[in-house]
C-alpha cells in the first residue's frame, strides 16, 4: 500500500508539488476550522443531507468556481508557455496534461455544475413550487457530480492526468496513452455523468408536472423553457456519452476491441460517438445561457421578451439540429462529398434559430429603459461577442473551407467565444443577477463592473488574436513554436488578455468576500424589480418551503403583473396558511456517492478488491434505499405555526 | 473612490479598449497569414471560398452591430426615449429576420458544396497531366512519403514538380494524425487502416511548411515535413539522382522508423510498400514495438494494459503472453517519460 502510494505521488515537479502541498494545507485548514467552531452537524444536516434545491445549487455553483479556478490556472499555465518561441516553462507532457484538464473541467466540472446550479436555484421558484419532483435523486446528483469531479481532479497529485485531449480521441487514448490518466477521464466523466442525467430527468418532469396553477406551458418564463429543453437534451444525449465511457473502459481495462486498432476495432467510432454526444453537449450548456440573458435582459428593458414564441420554436430547433452536425467536428476525416456537404448545411443551419434569437434580444431592448447594472452589462456584452462566435461558427461550418481551419487556433478562437461570451457571460450574469436571492445581498455593482471591464477587454484581447493565428497556420495543442513561424506577437498579446481575464475573476471572487462584508441585507423578495415568479418569495433569501400560498400565474411575466395588480386594487389579504408537505434530508447518496469514487478509484488504478468493494457498497446503498424508502421517505408536514412564525418574521423585517 | 476617476472610468475603457485594438491590427497586419496567401489551386479554391463568407460575415455583423449600437445609445433609461414595455413581438419582422439567414445559408451552401466536389478531383488547369501518386503515411512522429512509381521514398519532406496535381494517398501507422500543408490546400485525416485521398498541387517552387496538426502525443509539435515543388525538370533529376544513389530501404531499419520518436530527413531508393501496407495493415507498429519491447510513452505500472491490445499483431512475435513481466515495476510517472523521449 505504501509503495502504490509512493510510486503515483507526484512529487518531482515543483508546480505539481506546489499544488500536494497547498492541498494538504487547505483540507488541514478546512478541517480544522470546522472542528473548531463545531460545524461539523451544521455541515451535515444543513449542507451535505440536504435536499432543498437552493442548497443544492448553492453547492454546484461553490463547486464550479472552485473549478473555475482550476481551469483558469491550467489555462494561464498554457498562455504563459505561448507567450514567447521555443518556451521551457512546461515539457510537452505537463502542457498536453493541462490542454486537456482545461477542456475537460472548463466544459464538465465548471459550465455543467454552475448551468445546473443556477437551474436548481431558479427554476422550482420560477415555477411556483415548493421543490424539485425528486429531491432525493437531486441530491445523489450533487454528490455524484461532486465524487465524479473529486476523482477527475486528483489526478494531476496522484497517478498522472489524462493526456489525450478533452475529446480523448482513439486510439491515442488506448494505445498511446498507458497509465491511470485516461482511466481518470473515464471513471471521473462517468460518475459525473450519472448525476447529469438523473438532473436531466429530475428537470424534465418538474417543470411538467409541478407548474404553479395557472402556469400553462407557453407562460413559463424563458429560463425554465431552456431549462425544460435542455433537460429533454441531457435525457437524450448522456446515454451516449454513459455508454462511449463504459466501452473505452473496457477497452483499457479488459482487453475489448471497440476502439483498438487492433482485432477490428474502430478508432473513428470513438470521434462518432463521442461528438454525438459532444455536440448537443455545447447546446447543453448554451441553452440555459441563452434563458439566462432573456431573463436579464427583460428585467432591465424593463420590457416584455420580444418574440417569446419564436424564442421557444427557435430553441426546439436548435436542439434537434444540434443532434444532427456531429460529423463538423471532423469533416476532415475523409467523408465523401455528399456527407461532408450534408452535414455543412445542418450546421450552418443552426445559425438560423440562433439569429432569430440574437434579434429577438435586440427587439427586447428596442424601446426599452434599459439600465445598466452589472448583470445587465455581461447580457449586454454578450450580444456582439458570441455574434463574432457565431459567425465564425458559419464560416467552419463550410467543409470546404474547415480544411484549412480545422485544428488551428481559427477554431480555438471559435468555440472560446461561444463558449465563453456564451456561457461563462451567462454564468457571470446569472450568479450576480440572482445572487440576493441565494445569499440576500447584492453583490456589490461598482467592483462588479470592474470586474466586468477586466475580464471582458481581457477575453476580447486573448482571443481576437487567435483568429489571426489560424489564418497564420498556427496549430492548436502545439505545446511550442518557433520565432521563425512569426506568431510571437500575437501570442503575446493573448497571454496579456488572458491576464486580464485572470484578474477579472480574482475581482470576482474579492467582490464576494467584500458583499458579504459590507453588503446591505435585502429586505424583500424582489431585489431588482424582477418579473418572474422567483422574485415573488416573501423574504429575499426564501424559506425552504419557498412560498407560503402557492402563487396562481396569470400569464408570461407572472410577478410583473401581480404586481400592477396589487398596485391597482391593493395587495389581497393571505389566506389561511395550511401545512406544508416537504421532503426529508437524504445522507444515503452522499454515502452512495462516495462509493462510487471508491468504485471509480479501485478501477482507475486496476485495484479490483476495491473496486469490487465500492461496487457491492453501490448496490447495498440502493437495496436500502428501496427497502426502506416506504418508511422514511414520505417526507413532514412544516405547521400553520411555524409558517405563521416564519411569515411574520419577514413582514417586520420589511 | 474618488468621484473625479470614477468621471473619466469610461474614457479610460474606451482608450483601453482602443489601444487594444490598435496593437492587434497592428500585429496581426505584421503576421504573414498563409491561408490567405495559397500558392496551389486547392488552397486557392479554399481560400475564395473563406474570403466570400468573410464578406457575407462581415455584412452580418455590420448590419447587427448598428442596430445594436442604436438601439442601446437610444433606449438607455437615462435618455427618457420612447418606451412601450407591453410590446412583445412582431410576426412581419420575424418573419424577416428568419428569412433573410436561409437566404445567406443557401447562398454559401452553393458554393461549399461545389468547392466540396471540386476538391475530390485533381485540379482543372492541369487536368490532362496524370498525377503523380505519392503515399503519406504519419508515423509518431515523423512523414513518410513512398512514391510508388518512381521507387523512391523520404522522410519528413517531399518533393514535386510544380503545376503538376499530386495524389497524396494519407494514411497512417500508429494514430490518428492530419496532412497539413496550409499555403498548399487543406488538410485531411491519416488512419492506420485506412487510406484518405487529397489532391495538392504547388503553382510556384518553393519550400512550404507541411505538419501533423492533429493532436497525436508527446512529439506532435514536432510532426513537421518540408512540402519543397520544384521545376519538372529539377524534379526530374533529383527523381533519377535518388534511384541511382540512395540506399535501400531495408526491413531492419524501416522497423527502426516504427518506433516512436523524431528523425531526420531521409531518402530511399525503395518504399515500405514491399513490407506493410499500412492502409491495409492497422496493426503492423505495434507488433514491431512489442518485438522491440516498445510501448509508447511507458514502461509503467500498466503497460498490461497496453500490449493486451498489440499481442495479436500479425508481425507479433511468439511471445504472446508476456502481460506479467513488465507488471509493476515501480517506476515513477516521469522517469517513463525520460525514456519515452527520442529526440
Amino acid at each position: 500500500m505504501f509503495d502504490f502510494i509512493k510510486d503515483n505521488l507526484i512529487l518531482n515537479d515543483p508546480l505539481i508539488l506546489g499544488a500536494n502541498i497547498s492541498i494538504v494545507f487547505t483540507v488541514i485548514g478546512v478541517v480544522a476550522t470546522l472542528t473548531y467552531f463545531k460545524k461539523w452537524k451544521w455541515l451535515w444536516n444543513d449542507w451535505i443531507t440536504s435536499v432543498d434545491h437552493k442548497k443544492i445549487g448553492i453547492m454546484y455553483i461553490l463547486a464550479a468556481l472552485v473549478m473555475l479556478f482550476r481551469g483558469g490556472v491550467d489555462a494561464l499555465l498554457m498562455r504563459a508557455q505561448l507567450t514567447v518561441p521555443n518556451n521551457e516553462f512546461l515539457s510537452s507532457q505537463h502542457y498536453n496534461e493541462i490542454f486537456t484538464t482545461h477542456g475537460t473541467i472548463m466544459i464538465l466540472f465548471m459550465a455543467m455544475p454552475f448551468l445546473l446550479g443556477l437551474m436548481n436555484v431558479v427554476v422550482p421558484l420560477q415555477i411556483g413550487a415548493r421543490d424539485v419532483a425528486f429531491p432525493y435523486l437531486n441530491n445523489l446528483s450533487f454528490w455524484s457530480f461532486m465524487f465524479g469531479a473529486i476523482l477527475f481532479n486528483m489526478s494531476f497529485v496522484f497517478g498522472g492526468s489524462p493526456d489525450a485531449g478533452w475529446t480523448n480521441y482513439a486510439p491515442l487514448a488506448i494505445e498511446g496513452s498507458p497509465g491511470p490518466g485516461i482511466n481518470y477521464y473515464l471513471l471521473g466523466l462517468q460518475i459525473s455523468g450519472i448525476g447529469t442525467l438523473l438532473t436531466g430527468i429530475n428537470f424534465v418532469v418538474t417543470i411538467i408536472k409541478m407548474r404553479a396553477p395557472g402556469m400553462t406551458l407557453l407562460r413559463m418564463p424563458m429560463f425554465t423553457w431552456t431549462t425544460l429543453i435542455t433537460a429533454f437534451i441531457i435525457v437524450f444525449a448522456f446515454p451516449i456519452l454513459t455508454v462511449t465511457l463504459a466501452l473505452m473502459t473496457f477497452d483499457r481495462l479488459f482487453g475489448t476491441h471497440f476502439f483498438t486498432l487492433t482485432d477490428g476495432g474502430n478508432p473513428m467510432l470513438w470521434s462518432n460517438l463521442f461528438w454525438l454526444w459532444g455536440h448537443p453537449e455545447v447546446y447543453i450548456v448554451i441553452l440555459p445561457a441563452f434563458g439566462i440573458f432573456s431573463e436579464i435582459i427583460a428585467t432591465f428593458a424593463r420590457k416584455t421578451l420580444f418574440g417569446y414564441k419564436s424564442m421557444i420554436i427557435s430553441l426546439a430547433a436548435i436542439s434537434l439540429l444540434s443532434f444532427v452536425v456531429w460529423v463538423h467536428h471532423f469533416f476532415t476525416m475523409g467523408g465523401s462529398a455528399a456527407v461532408n456537404s450534408v452535414f455543412s448545411i445542418s450546421t450552418m443551419a443552426i445559425a438560423i434559430p440562433t439569429g432569430i434569437k440574437i434579434f429577438n434580444w435586440l427587439g427586447t431592448l428596442y424601446k426599452g429603459r434599459i439600465e445598466f447594472t452589472t448583470a445587465m452589462m455581461w447580457s449586454v456584452a454578450f450580444i456582439p461577442t458570441f455574434l463574432i462566435g457565431g459567425v465564425t461558427g458559419v464560416m467552419l461550418g463550410m467543409a470546404a473551407a474547415d480544411f484549412q481551419y480545422h485544428n488551428n487556433y481559427f477554431l480555438v478562437a471559435h468555440f472560446h467565444y461561444t463558449l465563453i461570451a456564451g456561457v461563462v457571460f451567462a454564468c457571470f450574469a446569472g450568479l450576480v443577477y440572482w445572487y440576493p436571492k441565494m445569499f440576500g445581498i447584492k453583490m456589490n455593482e461598482r467592483i462588479g463592473k470592474w470586474a466586468f471591464w477586466f475580464f471582458s477587454i481581457g477575453f476580447n484581447v486573448c482571443f481576437l488574436p487567435q483568429f489571426v493565428l489560424g489564418f497564420a497556420g498556427m496549430p492548436r495543442r502545439v505545446y511550442t513554436y518557433g520565432p521563425e513561424d512569426g506568431w510571437t506577437a500575437l501570442n503575446v498579446i493573448s497571454s496579456v488578455g488572458a491576464f486580464g481575464m485572470g484578474v477579472g475573476f480574482l475581482v470576482i471572487v474579492y467582490n464576494v468576500y467584500y458583499s458579504y462584508r459590507y453588503g446591505k441585507r435585502e429586505v424583500s423578495g424582489d431585489a431588482w424589480d424582477g418579473r418572474t415568479l422567483e422574485w415573488a418569495t416573501s423574504s429575499a433569501i426564501p424559506p425552504h418551503y419557498n412560498f407560503a400560498h402557492v402563487p396562481e400565474v396569470k400569464g408570461v411575466d407572472a410577478f410583473h403583473y401581480m404586481k400592477q395588480e396589487w398596485k391597482e386594487s391593493g395587495k389581497p389579504e393571505d389566506p389561511d396558511y395550511k401545512p406544508i408537505h416537504m421532503p426529508n434530508n437524504a445522507g444515503v447518496p452522499f454515502i452512495m456517492s462516495g462509493l462510487f469514487f471508491v468504485a471509480g478509484f479501485g478501477l482507475v488504478f486496476e485495484l479490483w478488491w476495491m473496486a469490487i468493494l465500492g461496487l457491492v457498497g453501490i448496490i447495498g446503498t440502493m437495496a436500502h434505499r428501496s427497502l426502506t424508502s416506504h418508511k422514511y421517505d414520505k417526507g413532514y408536514y412544516v405547521s400553520v405555526d411555524e409558517i405563521e412564525k416564519t411569515e411574520n418574521r419577514f413582514k417586520r423585517e420589511a | 473612490m474618488n468621484p473625479l476617476f470614477d468621471k473619466f472610468k469610461p474614457y479610460l475603457i474606451v482608450l483601453i479598449s482602443l489601444v487594444s485594438l490598435f496593437f492587434i491590427i497592428i500585429f496581426s497586419s505584421g503576421s504573414e497569414m498563409i491561408i490567405l496567401d495559397p500558392k496551389g489551386p486547392v488552397g486557392q479554391v479554399q481560400k475564395d471560398l473563406i474570403m466570400l463568407s468573410i464578406y457575407y460575415m462581415l455584412g452580418i455583423m455590420i448590419v447587427v452591430l448598428s442596430f445594436f449600437t442604436f438601439i442601446l445609445l437610444r433606449y438607455r433609461s437615462s435618455r427618457k426615449g420612447d418606451y412601450k414595455p407591453e410590446m412583445h413581438g412582431s410576426t412581419k419582422l420575424e418573419i424577416i429576420w428568419t428569412l433573410i439567414p436561409v437566404l445567406i445559408v443557401v447562398a454559401l451552401s452553393i458554393p461549399n458544396t461545389k468547392a466540396l466536389y471540386e476538391l475530390k478531383e485533381a485540379p482543372k488547369a492541369t487536368a490532362h497531366k496524370d498525377p503523380i501518386v505519392v503515399h503519406a503515411t504519419a508515423v509518431d512522429w515523423k512523414w513518410i512519403f513512398s512514391y510508388p512509381e518512381e521507387g523512391i521514398e523520404t522522410v519528413n519532406y517531399v518533393n514535386v514538380p510544380e503545376d503538376h496535381p499530386i495524389l497524396f494517398k494519407v494514411t497512417a501507422a500508429d494514430s490518428m494524425a492530419s496532412f497539413w500543408v496550409p499555403q498548399i490546400g487543406g488538410q485531411i485525416y491519416g488512419m492506420p487502416g485506412m487510406v484518405n485521398d487529397l489532391y495538392l498541387q504547388a503553382d510556384e517552387p518553393g519550400t512550404y511548411a507541411g505538419r501533423n496538426s492533429n493532436f497525436t502525443g508527446e512529439g506532435m509539435t514536432h510532426q513537421k515535413f518540408d512540402f519543397v515543388a520544384m521545376e519538372e525538370g529539377k524534379y526530374q533529376k533529383w527523381v533519377k539522382d535518388v534511384q541511382a544513389n540512395e540506399p535501400k530501404l531495408t526491413e531492419k531499419q524501416y522497423e527502426q522508423l516504427i518506433l516512436p520518436g523524431h528523425v531526420e530527413k531521409m531518402t530511399f531508393s525503395s518504399t515500405h510498400l514491399s513490407i506493410v501496407d499500412h492502409g491495409k495493415n492497422s496493426e503492423y507498429a505495434f507488433a514491431i514495438r512489442e518485438k522491440y519491447g516498445i510501448t509508447e510513452r511507458s514502461h509503467g505500472a500498466d503497460a498490461d494494459a497496453e500490449s493486451s491490445h498489440s499481442g495479436h499483431g500479425d508481425h507479433g512475435n511468439e511471445n504472446g503472453s508476456h502481460q506479467d513481466q513488465e507488471g509493476h515495476d515501480g517506476h515513477s510517472k516521469d522517469e517513463e517519460k525520460e525514456e519515452g523521449h527520442e529526440h
